[in-house]
């Protein structure tokens, strides 16, 4: 006798073409898991979902056969291959011509790109807030959301990568930020804020890849096991290293994670604070102060979630995961989206009262200067973005109407680009001397090239929702009532007592 | 999908172990201290997701990694000491060009001071340590590891997905074909299979 079963087949695999029928599609209801009341937990994931159907609702938006893949999904993937294409277009046009295509001049030498940099390496930080300080924080409804807000994180700093490594102007010399041993005994100046720069980004990306692709080993795993064409088979195969969902692995697994995690926690509190460094290290009025580094990371969580917003709430809506990413996801995201908002209006005002306090008056004219010089516009339109757009997350009702919150959270994603902006070029353009004074003119490839930056964003990211487990499967798994051992009955009790660490000593004796 | 399992058999093949299956974590954390408590060792819970307290169940001893995670962070720190320190601060004697470093003067700063230095520092360490968790786990758990005769089972594929799976390894002191058969089947397994390779 070679196998022992009590049934009386081998169980079928659910069909997946049933499991799209039946799933919760654009036109499905909501459903309210957003309420406050402490005697009811709010449940993470919402409907009649168990380990199976989680299974399923993730895995389906990756193993469409391409034909099937959703109309909605071919559009956006198109449009972003518009922008993509610009991208390219844009920089090869730079690399043949030369940085004269873009705005930057004496005295605002650092022009949209920075801008950009700043802005996209901003966005990245909400990921790992989400993969890593909410899990320190045993924020357990982060499961749902932080596989594709980490994506968010790599994508975004791609595209915050790319604007420095051009704006060198000879990009093929790039490396040279890099320490490499050369027979022209060159190296970097290890104490420049931009050296830093160069050393705290690519640790960033590099941690967030790691801790990225080893959370998602056991979802390609899933893949790997429920793919049904050979490629995806091949693929997933080999990208999920052979995992098998053992608990010793999963011991360890669990550890590397939290301490990846515990890892990355302060890694993104230093990245936007390095990245605050290339200012407030420079002696310019409005960039030389001590309240860059909170301000920034503040800033920069503020922008990531608006931008984990806009990427959830079509993402849900589309590919069916309404379930998974629920109302209570997103309102979470919306109060963590104005508390962030309320630290940095806070620090807007707390500038504007050291300017006028210092008794400084290159740096009150700075101050001056934004509200009410010649790019006040671009002061004003962050403000009203940035301090305004949030105020709307107020109300629960406002919160939960998906409109109202795409619209404050669009606010952010654009005032925080200006507010970039107003930081760089308000403090380059009226320095210390009138003489050297300039006003910063962008020319049509900057915005080309901020446009095409996000058609590199939207590309990588519809890749990932196609091709990737989009959410952290095993994660949600594990938070559902029935991962618990006690929940079909308390007969286990022992088992976390006493008794229950005599028998791991005896396990260890033999 | 086939109604019946046949296990893949060859001439030489060799049984690996018994495969069960059961169907909710209640009754796979039950049966994992079974197969404790009877003094099993070389054994392993196949699940979709990590199980709470599971390896206590299991008997298992505390990772090693958070020790190799110190050591990546300490040579990550060493490291970028070394790198400021000898690309910045001073030249080898006799070094080759390559290799001699850049002393940058700047209003008369010292070459070497910590706190300029700490960026890096605690870039390097955070960069090591990370390397040293992921490749540590990897290690530990033996991954990659592409060939698994567990693998050859239709039924173990819901490993990853919503069935849990204890697998007794025939190499087991107290292993017994037909004793453990009968054992996990009384432990609540829902289907059973032999592994062979």
């Amino acid at each position: 006798m070679t196998t022992m079963t009590r049934e009386s087949s081998f169980p079928e695999l659910p069909d997946p073409d049933a499991v799209r029928n039946s799933m919760g599609g654009i036109d499905s209801p909501e459903i309210d898991n957003t309420s406050d009341d402490p005697r009811q937990r709010a449940p993470l994931v919402t409907g009649d979902n168990d380990f199976a159907s989680v299974t399923e609702k993730v895995t389906q938006l990756a193993l469409f056969p391409i034909k099937k893949t959703p109309k909605a999904w071919w559009v956006a993937f198109a449009a972003a291959l518009f922008l993509l294409a610009l991208l390219k277009f844009t920089i090869v046009y730079l690399l043949v011509t030369g940085t004269g295509i873009w705005g930057n001049n004496t005295p605002v030498s650092w022009g949209f790109p920075i801008v950009n940099f700043v802005f996209w390496v901003g966005i990245g930080h909400a990921g790992t807030l989400i993969s890593a300080i909410l899990f320190l924080f045993r924020q357990n409804w982060r499961t749902s959301i932080n596989r594709f807000a980490e994506a968010m994180t790599i994508f975004a700093v791609m595209c915050a990568g790319l604007f420095p490594a051009l704006h060198v102007g000879r990009a093929w010399f790039a490396y040279w930020l890099f320490p490499i041993p050369n027979q022209m005994a060159m190296w970097p100046q290890m104490r420049s804020p931009l050296l830093w720069d160069v050393f705290a980004v690519s640790t960033y990306a590099t941690v967030s890849i790691l801790f990225w692709y080893v959370g998602m080993i056991p979802d390609l795993a899933t893949l790997r096991d429920r793919a049904t064409s050979k490629t995806s088979q091949v693929l997933y195969g080999i990208f999920s290293l052979g995992w098998n969902g053992s608990s010793r692995h999963w011991v360890r697994f669990e550890r590397a994670y939290l301490l990846l995690a515990a890892i990355a926690t302060p890694l993104v509190l230093s990245v936007h604070s390095v990245v605050s460094f290339d200012f407030a290290v420079a002696q310019l009025p409005g960039w030389h102060t001590t309240i860059f580094p909170p301000y920034f990371v503040a800033g920069a969580v503020f922008g990531g979630f608006a931008m984990v917003i806009t990427l959830a709430v079509p993402a849900r809506q589309f590919f069916g995961l309404k379930e998974i990413i629920t109302m209570r996801h997103l309102e979470n995201m919306a109060k963590v989206m104005l508390a962030t908002g309320l630290i940095v209006s806070y620090a807007y005002a707390t500038e504007f009262f050291v300017a006028w306090y210092s008794g400084h008056h290159y740096e009150q004219f700075v101050f001056m200067n934004r509200p009410m010089g010649s790019l006040k516009w671009a002061f004003w339109t962050m403000f009203l973005c940035n301090v305004c757009g949030p105020q709307f997350m107020w109300f629960k009702a406002l919160r939960n109407n998906l409109w109202v919150l795409m619209f404050s959270a669009m606010c952010v994603n654009v005032g925080m680009w200006f507010e970039r902006f107003v930081i760089t070029v308000t403090s380059l353009h009226r320095d210390f001397l009138p003489s050297s004074w300039a006003t910063f003119v962008p020319t049509k490839i900057d915005y080309l090239m901020l446009l095409g930056s996000f058609g590199l964003f939207f590309t990588m990211f519809l890749l990932f929702l196609r091709f990737l487990p989009a959410v952290a499967m095993a994660e949600v798994k594990s938070v559902l009532p029935q991962a618990h051992p006690h929940h079909h009955g308390d007969d286990h009790s022992s088992s976390h007592g006493d008794g229950h660490d005599g028998g791991t000593k005896d396990g260890e004796a033999h | 999908m086939s109604s019946t399992v046949t296990p893949v058999k060859e001439e030489s093949a060799q049984l690996i172990g018994l495969m069960a299956e059961f169907e909710d974590v209640t009754s796979v954390f039950a049966a994992t201290e079974k197969v404790r408590d009877a003094g099993f060792k070389n054994f392993d819970v196949h699940a979709p997701f990590p199980i709470h307290h599971i390896d206590r169940a299991m008997g298992m001893k505390p990772t090693k990694l958070p020790w190799i995670a110190l050591c990546g962070g300490l040579i990550g720190l060493t490291f970028g000491a070394s790198l400021v320190y000898f690309s910045n601060a001073i030249t080898p004697e006799g070094a080759p060009v390559s290799l001699q470093g850049y002393q940058f003067l700047i209003s008369g700063k010292p070459l070497f001071s910590l706190p300029a230095n700490i960026p890096i520092l605690f870039e390097t360490t955070i960069l090591f340590t990370a390397f040293a968790i992921v490749l540590g786990m990897l290690r530990l758990n033996n991954l990659p590891m592409h060939y698994n005769p567990l693998f050859k089972s239709d039924r173990f594929r819901r490993a990853t997905q919503d069935k849990f799976f204890i697998v007794i390894d025939a190499d087991d002191d107290q292993f017994d074909k037909d004793k453990t058969q009968q054992f996990l089947f009384d432990a609540g397994a829902e289907a059973i299979e032999e592994v062979w390779d």
